[in-house]
């Protein structure tokens, strides 16, 4: 009777064990559920904040540090877009392309926001190992109209419990960061790195002054 | 050794391989732009001459014409007009379906067909979609790319835009596939054509616009984008991993 005891109360602590192993991976979001999460809170927010629904590029760039850039690893995202010519590109080059490519990525997605409305989503189920350091995410966006695929490329950060971050996405089929480097290394060729940095922030100024003239014109 | 080989193939072989060599070299000799071109682009100085050459008629003729059809007719008259040709496209969708031995995508590709056209006044409205049947859209470029067909080089044609050589050859089998042009009247067949450029350039009104602003290079983000999409599309938008990018960047 008393060694039956013993290994309850064995058995007990072995499933207690088990539960604050459980809990800890708990901690650690799935790439998939974090996905999830954001769309819901992204969706939310369009739905609810009518300033993100008239596109409006200051409020969305400060939802998006908020809740977003968290998540992203823009570092690896513009590096991957620049290419080659990252090695050599100096710290101070480096933030530049990072905030200039950030801007103009913003606007591109500021003028569609009036257009997402009623939107509901769907992802599909996430086939990757428990041992992958990569994992695509697909998820498809739904409203009037034909459904619009949305995946996410996720790197887990290494280190325990960091998370996973999102280093591209694909609407349509179209990965974004692929979709740049050409054009990057187009200008790149031409003008150098401080090339590249200038023309994204000539286009971002020109974007900036033609969104401010709509509402007017 | 075969004699009868022997015989064939002193005559011919050499005359296959200079012809075989005249085309390599037609289709090198458009690639001025040296080490830098892209690898899907080979005749890209050439691309780019008719990529001008549409962009003029766009802003001439095209874009103006779409706008005014956007301006002047309410919304439930446009949804209408592109419903209706989505209906007969959703026809040659199902045939390309059926080449493409997907049972369940062409089975639904017809039966949208039948529920548009009977119930929807001749596709007129989109009922299918409210009853959630999915659309399948395929074409018949699609079709050979699911039977293997590489894309080959980009291709920009006049009027039409951006192609790829496999999605060229099958463009006559397309036009054949879409009813449109099986009307016999002239007069109401090149309405009808004129029509559906109108309505599609319509839809692309925004993304044109976007296209504007985000490009550093339009004719490069063209490029990039379509033939990514068109890939992603021959594979229902699961396509393998192509090379491994050139993820140049150091992780930190």
């Amino acid at each position: 009777m008393n060694r039956r005891g013993w290994l309850q109360a064995l058995g007990l602590i072995g499933l207690t064990g088990v539960g604050v192993l459980r809990l800890a991976q708990a901690a650690e979001e799935a790439p998939d559920a974090l996905i999830q999460r954001l769309t819901r809170e992204a969706l939310d927010t369009i739905e609810a904040d009518k300033a993100v629904q008239a596109g409006d590029v200051a409020r969305i760039m400060v939802l998006l540090d908020q809740k977003v850039m968290p998540y992203l690893n823009f570092q690896r995202m513009t590096a991957s877009a620049v290419g080659p010519a990252w090695r050599q590109a100096t710290a101070q080059q480096r933030s530049q392309l990072q905030a200039e490519f950030k801007t103009l990525l913003v606007r591109t997605y500021a003028g569609a926001m009036s257009q997402a409305k009623n939107l509901t989503f769907e992802i599909k189920p996430l086939r990757a190992a428990a041992t992958d350091k990569e994992v695509v995410v697909r998820t498809l966006i739904k409203g009037r109209g034909d459904p619009v695929q949305l995946d996410y490329r996720l790197e887990k950060t290494p280190g325990e419990g960091a998370g996973w971050k999102i280093y591209n996405l694909n609407v349509l089929g179209v990965w974004l960061v692929d979709t740049y480097r050409s054009q990057f290394s187009q200008e790149i060729n031409a003008k150098g790195i401080d090339g590249l940095i200038a023309t994204l922030s000539e286009r971002n100024k020109a974007n900036a002054a033609g969104s401010a003239q709509a509402p007017k014109g | 050794m075969n004699p009868s080989a022997q015989t064939m193939n002193p005559r011919r072989s050499p005359r296959v391989k200079r012809l075989l060599l005249a085309g390599v070299w037609l289709l090198l000799s458009g690639c001025a732009s040296g080490p830098t071109a892209h690898p899907h682009d080979p005749m890209e100085p050439f691309n780019r001459g008719v990529y001008q050459f549409n962009d003029a008629v766009d802003r001439a003729v095209v874009k103006p014409v779409a706008t005014a059809y956007r301006d002047v007719l309410p919304s439930p008259v446009r949804t209408g007009v592109r419903n209706f040709f989505a209906n007969l496209q959703d026809a040659w969708s199902g045939v390309n379906n059926a080449l493409q031995l997907k049972p369940q995508a062409t089975v639904e590709s017809f039966v949208r067909v039948g529920v548009n056209s009977v119930f929807g006044l001749f596709g007129l409205i989109d009922i299918a979609t409210e009853m959630r049947i999915p659309r399948h859209t395929e074409d018949f470029g699609q079709t050979l790319g699911y039977w293997g067909v590489g894309a080959g080089p980009y291709v920009v044609l006049p009027v039409l835009g951006p192609s790829t050589l496999r999605d060229t050859a099958a463009l006559p089998v397309d036009m054949q596939g879409d009813a449109v042009n099986h009307v016999s009247d002239v007069p109401a067949r090149n309405s009808a054509t004129a029509l559906k450029l109108v309505d599609k350039r319509e839809q692309l009104l925004d993304a044109s616009k976007m296209l504007e602003q985000v490009a550093l290079d339009p004719y490069t983000f063209t490029r990039d984008a379509f033939l990514q999409r068109r890939r992603n599309l021959v594979f229902d938008g699961n396509p393998p991993d192509e090379e491994p990018a050139p993820d140049a960047g150091e992780p930190q």
